[in-house]
């Protein structure tokens, strides 16, 4: 019985150890979205070029991206190009200028391109609190029955793009 | 070329920490005594090379050669000499060899003192420890060398050190932790040594205990001050957060103290033979998985260094060879072990098995809070986050069950103390605690915690004035006399006891008597937090060495006179364009004022933070006393009168 | 002339307390800041390395706190606030887990390991008095 009990320690070990091995290498920052399954969040936001109030009924039937962004985030600006390749593609973007302002957002559609099939703003930050946004920019793939099916955090780029794209069917 | 020589170094160092390992068990294996002589020589020329590598590394930060890329991640040329020397330990890989270093130093005081032990075993404990530098310096010159450089392409400057850590506690923090951290590995080398000779009688207890009073000590003050360092340097006043990081250097600390209990017990008495043998291991085992989890990127923390998979592969590798290696022979080896003698219920054996039993729980359950995130997330359960509030709820009772036994314990006698030695004393404890207690919470008016915590407080000053008393009271000698007789192995078992109940007192009124606002100000305002006027007199532009910053100037009055000045910065570093906010302290015995910068508001107004913090500084008094205390049972005589034992 | 006099009464009083200073975040009882303080240290930062919400400086943590504030004047319940945080953040914001199947072993574990130390220690001293009486 002793012996038994003697080579316990061992043994809780060695299950740690294999609990640490599957940890290595996964990307332990990455948050899952805890909308996942569920359907974006009413909301009542201005456009940017129409300056009308939209709701969740003027979104998109197909499958498309929600995408959070804003002038004052430097990776906003090293993503843009490459929204701007995925539009040109024909990728659908949801745009939500995020607690910014509507100058500088105008400004910066006009000099570096705008991508988005509507742009909506969201000057105070709440409707990212309500989808669970950490920052900026972060993109949400919303599917074709208007489900949230991933969440991104941090820019999209040619490396991440095919992993996001998965989600899109 | 420096630094070339400076990675050649280490790899000789590999090549005798490898030498090291297995040229005298190889001896002991084979029963020749030239290869066992060999360990103390081998000792001293793998720590002789080992500190030409951190010499010259250190030599690369003073001189500013950004050739070797861990120098220019970590350094400038604006930064003050000391933090460009601290610098070396700023980052993953130097303060690798920082640990290795520190190892190499163990092994050596070791070595010096070997003829202090018999003679297999002091070869073995040096064989074993040159098996973890051997790991060690491998995982270093593999995956971690500071030696890499960037040629040709040198950079004009280095990215600087991250602002938070240029500090005083930079300097001091990392080193004495290590200290603790891996002095460890010698009582765990005498564990192990004692496993693999089969000599499991009382004496390797006798040998490892003062090396381990010794860790335990540094480790307490290694803790004491990265809380400190926490506190004044973060700006909210913070001294301990429950962080994975913090909790890897504290469960050494946890199962260190039982080991430093249940060798005192093995030695004496020749008891709890296998469980001080368990105990040996597993500190040093909680140490190592301390060095995983902070540099695996398996746990998220403030204090992490930059993970990275490969480095997380070696040291689980590392792992399993010395955890599960050292494991495996226990289950094996420590079936053979077995007392003879017995004890009372009532002797202290039975109190500090309670000990040791009430400290491994608390160990047990800060490993569970640290790593119960990880094997959710494992088994797939999804991500959950477990923090303060946790490790408040479940930690404090049972540590407040053990504060109250441990006040308890050093009346006991071995094998059997009689119930009249714990009545009276007991009963008139608890008595005078439970009123004096309530005293205090009805001047302070605290609440029923607050009452609970001190009561246990004063019920260890009573009994342990109770327990000095009555021993220096017997006899006919005298108070003084006798006191002085005393073996300095008391006076620290007093000095650390009351070092904890010390603590007790500073986290409880920190807890439940500060203040805390947060204010709009500017330059000419005013504001009282719990009883004293904060004057803010005005705001001034700083430059330092490599910052820029806004500096305030502010005044605290108590009763219309003037307590201290006051200048918290908030300071923008160039290099890295970080601000970090220096907040300013005026230090006191019963409160600290604190005073930080928050953020620039319009106008002329900023956010300030005004902290009146009750008795904080006690909690690290404490940690401090704790160290005496520690030491004090280091150097005890009886030590010194074992060497000439062992030499007859 | 009434009005002249509570007028000069209101400059004067308006000017003596200028120099006071104001709390950035008002609450309306002083239980609310205690909630409040104590929510905050609740909940964690959803982007830092492992901060909560009252520690750090960033942009989400302001917002998010500025959310909790708002939601204790509008008379909400811990509970519910609580419950407004997971359901947008998941249950990775809560620095308490929350009680289910899945944490029994976090919240009872230590607990259970406390009994079976005890039980152990029972043992041991059971042995040890068989050991005695054998050898007498």
């Amino acid at each position: 019985m002793r012996k038994i009990l003697l080579f316990i320690p061992l043994f809780v070990f060695l299950i740690l150890g294999v609990f640490f091995y599957l940890q290595l290498g996964k990307d332990t920052q990455y948050m899952p979205s805890a909308l996942i399954g569920k359907n974006v969040p009413n909301f009542k936001l201005v456009s940017l070029e129409t300056d009308q109030v939209l709701t969740q009924a003027d979104l998109p039937k197909r499958a498309y991206l929600i995408n959070f962004w804003g002038t004052w985030c430097p990776a906003c600006h090293i993503e843009h190009p490459f929204l701007v390749e995925l539009a040109e593609q024909g990728v659908i973007l949801v745009g939500v200028d995020y607690k910014d302002e509507k100058a500088l957002a105008e400004q910066w559609l006009v000099e570096k391109g705008n991508p988005y099939t509507m742009i909506l703003m969201d000057e105070l930050g709440h409707f990212g609190v309500d989808l669970g946004v950490t920052g900026a920019p972060e993109t949400f793939v919303v599917n074709r029955a208007g489900q949230i099916v991933y969440r991104h955090q941090g820019p999209i780029s040619a490396e991440n793009w095919p992993e996001i794209r998965g989600y899109l069917q | 070329m420096l630094p070339e020589i400076g990675q050649f170094s280490l790899i000789l160092s590999l090549f005798f920490a490898f030498s090291l390992a297995f040229v005298p068990l190889f001896g002991y294996w084979a029963n020749n005594r030239l290869l066992l002589e060999m360990a103390r020589p081998l000792t001293f020329i793998m720590s002789f090379w080992v500190l030409v590598g951190f010499v010259i590394l250190t030599w690369s930060f003073a001189i500013d050669d950004f050739s070797v890329l861990y120098v220019s991640q970590n350094s400038n040329s604006q930064l003050p000499i000391w933090y460009k020397l601290s610098a070396v330990w700023g980052g993953h890989e130097g303060s690798l060899l920082l640990w290795v270093l520190i190892l190499a130093g163990w092994c050596s005081v070791v070595a010096l003192k070997i003829k202090t032990l018999p003679k297999d075993i002091g070869p073995i404990v040096l064989a074993l420890l040159g098996i973890i530098s051997t790991g060690f310096l491998a995982f270093l010159l593999f995956t971690s060398s500071p030696f890499i450089r960037l040629l040709p392409n040198t950079p004009a400057d280095g990215g600087d050190l991250n602002p938070l850590l240029q500090d005083f506690g930079l300097i001091v923090h990392p080193p004495l932790l290590y200290m603790g951290y891996v002095g460890f590995s010698v009582a765990f080398a005498f564990a192990v040594a004692a496993l693999i000779t089969g000599n499991l009688s009382s004496s390797w207890a006798r040998w490892a205990r003062p090396w381990t009073a010794a860790s335990w000590a540094f480790l307490t003050l290694g803790i004491t001050l990265g809380s400190w360092w926490a506190y004044y340097e973060l700006g909210w006043g913070g001294w301990w957060f429950w962080d994975p990081v913090e909790n890897a250097s504290f469960m050494p600390w946890l199962a260190g103290t039982a080991l430093l209990h249940s060798l005192a017990v093995t030695e004496k008495r020749g008891v709890f033979k296998s469980w001080t043998v368990l105990l040996a291991i597993f500190t040093f085992c909680l140490s190592l998985l301390g060095t995983f989890l902070v540099r695996s990127g398996v746990l998220t923390s403030v204090h992490s260094f930059a993970a990275d998979p490969t480095r997380g592969v070696f040291i689980l590798v590392l792992l399993f060879l010395f955890v599960g290696g050292s494991l495996l022979l226990y289950a094996i080896r420590a079936a053979q072990v077995r007392s003879t003698v017995s004890f009372g219920v009532t002797g202290r054996e039975a109190w500090l098995l309670l000990n040791n039993i009430l400290l491994t729980v608390l160990t047990l359950t800060v490993l569970l809070g640290t790593l119960y995130p990880l094997i959710f997330d494992a088994l797939g359960l999804g991500k959950i986050s477990v923090g303060a509030p946790y490790f408040n709820t479940v930690f404090t009772p049972i540590a407040l069950l053990l504060i109250v036994f441990m006040a308890v314990g050093p009346l006991s006698k071995w094998h059997h103390t009689k119930a009249n030695v714990f009545l009276w004393p007991c009963f008139v404890s608890a008595a005078l605690s439970i009123f004096l207690s309530a005293a205090v919470i009805f001047i302070y008016e605290l609440n029923f915690i607050a009452w609970l915590s001190l009561t246990v407080v004063f019920w260890v000053v009573c009994l342990s004035f109770s327990d000095w008393f009555s021993k220096v009271s017997a006899g006919t000698k005298g108070i003084i006399p006798r006191a002085r007789q005393l073996p300095r192995n008391y006076y620290g078992m007093l000095l650390a006891h009351l070092g904890i109940v010390v603590s007790l007192v500073g986290i409880v009124l920190v807890s439940l008597n500060s203040s805390e606002s947060l204010l709009r100000l500017s330059p000419g305002d005013s504001a009282n937090v719990a009883g004293y006027e904060f004057r803010f007199d005005a705001l001034e532009q700083v430059r330092g060495p490599n910052y820029v910053a806004d500096k305030g100037h502010f005044t605290a009055y108590k009763n219309g006179e003037l307590v201290a000045e006051l200048h918290p910065e908030k300071r923008l570093f160039t290099t890295r364009q970080q601000v970090m906010t220096e907040a300013a302290l005026d230090a006191g015995f019963t409160r600290d004022l604190y005073i930080s910068l928050g953020e620039k508001l319009d106008g002329a107004a900023w956010g300030v933070r005004i902290y009146v913090k009750s008795f904080v500084r006690w909690i690290w008094l404490g940690g401090l006393m704790m160290m005496a205390g520690g030491l004090l049972a280091a150097l005890d005589k009886r030590y010194k009168r074992r060497v000439g034992a062992a030499n007859a | 002339m009434t009005s002249l006099k509570v007028l000069f009464i209101w400059f004067v009083l308006a000017f003596s307390v200028s120099s006071m200073a104001d709390e950035i975040i008002q609450f309306s009882s002083p239980l609310n800041k205690t909630r409040y303080q104590s929510l905050i240290e609740e909940l964690r930062c959803p982007k830092c390395q492992n901060q909560n919400l009252a520690d750090s400086a960033s942009g989400i943590a302001v917002d998010l706190r500025e959310q909790v504030h708002q939601m204790i004047e509008n008379r909400k319940t811990d509970q519910e606030i609580i419950e407004y945080m997971v359901a947008r953040y998941g249950e990775f914001v809560l620095y308490r887990p929350q009680q289910s199947s899945a944490t029994f072993l976090l919240w009872y574990g230590p607990f259970i390991l406390l009994g079976l130390g005890l039980v152990a220690f029972v043992l041991v001293l059971r042995a040890n008095r068989r050991k005695r009486e054998a050898s007498l």
